[in-house]
């Protein structure tokens, strides 16, 4: 009788453009990952020492701690150099993968000319359940929790 | 922070669910005290606490108390993460325009 809750949010959507090779954006996005994520947002308990996107379908996306801990963050759903990533965002308020949190992470690299690319970033989730909301809302700084609260209404103005 | 204040609000399931009725729509108390198996003063209470966490908004219609989802009191969780998102592309921004650093470039 307790159907499990459902919030279909709103996307988080980005657009940059960066003076670079649509190639080279793509690289540095996925490979290079660890280099430019700031190091103040992870989710593990220990410092970040990097972050890693292993570069094929499947892969996974996973930050190491300073202590050599690794903590995943999702998986690779779409490997499409030079031009696509998707990638999935499992993290639940304890910080653990968790299947019932269905969030994705879709990153698009659009060649404007040879030299500049246009990426577009958004960030969705698809479904939520109840418990894992709950637990995400729960966690202390829960960004997934903060991913699942802001409903479709919340940019409808 | 105003989004500490929201995830406080939503922290309890009965919120959550009363927040739920709004996704479509405004609603009075008593339709929404209707659809859970909750009291009337119950959904009140709640609704005011979702009210002061700038969640939801309320309007006087006649004697009715209508409620709906207030999109700017989302607001402050989508900035949230939107800044997140921000930061993190200005500092891919950054590492792009940088030139390819020896024995890791192609």
């Amino acid at each position: 009788m307790n159907a499990p809750m459902k919030i279909t949010p709103a996307p988080v959507r980005k657009t940059i453009v960066v003076n670079a090779p649509q190639p080279r954006a793509f690289e540095v996005f996925t490979t290079r990952f660890g280099h430019w994520w700031p190091k103040s947002h992870h989710i593990g308990p220990a410092e970040m020492a990097e972050a890693v996107i292993e570069p094929r379908i499947g892969g996974r996306w996973y930050e190491k701690g300073v202590d050599g801990s690794e903590c995943e963050w999702g998986k690779v759903l779409a490997w499409e150099p030079p031009s696509r990533v998707l990638l999935s965002w499992r993290i639940n308020g304890q910080f653990k993968l968790d299947d019932n949190m269905d969030s994705a992470v879709e990153v698009r690299f659009i060649a404007e000319d040879s030299n500049t690319t246009c990426v577009e970033l958004e960030h969705r989730i698809t479904a939520v359940d109840g418990e894992a909301l709950r637990a995400a809302v729960d966690a202390p700084q829960g960004w997934s929790g903060l991913l699942a609260v802001y409903a479709e209404a919340a940019q409808a103005e | 922070m105003a989004y500490e204040m929201a995830l406080a609000a939503l922290a309890d399931q009965t919120r959550r669910r009363v927040l739920e009725q709004l996704r479509h729509g405004p609603r009075p108390v008593g339709d929404i005290a209707a659809r859970l198996p909750v009291s009337r003063p119950a959904v009140s209470q709640h609704l005011k606490v979702l009210k002061e966490a700038g969640l939801v908004r309320e309007e006087r219609r006649g004697t009715q108390h209508i409620y709906e989802i207030d999109p700017k009191g989302l607001g402050p969780l989508r900035a949230w993460l939107d800044q997140l998102w921000d930061v993190a592309l200005e500092n891919f921004r950054a590492e792009v325009g940088a030139p390819p650093k020896k024995g890791t470039g192609k």
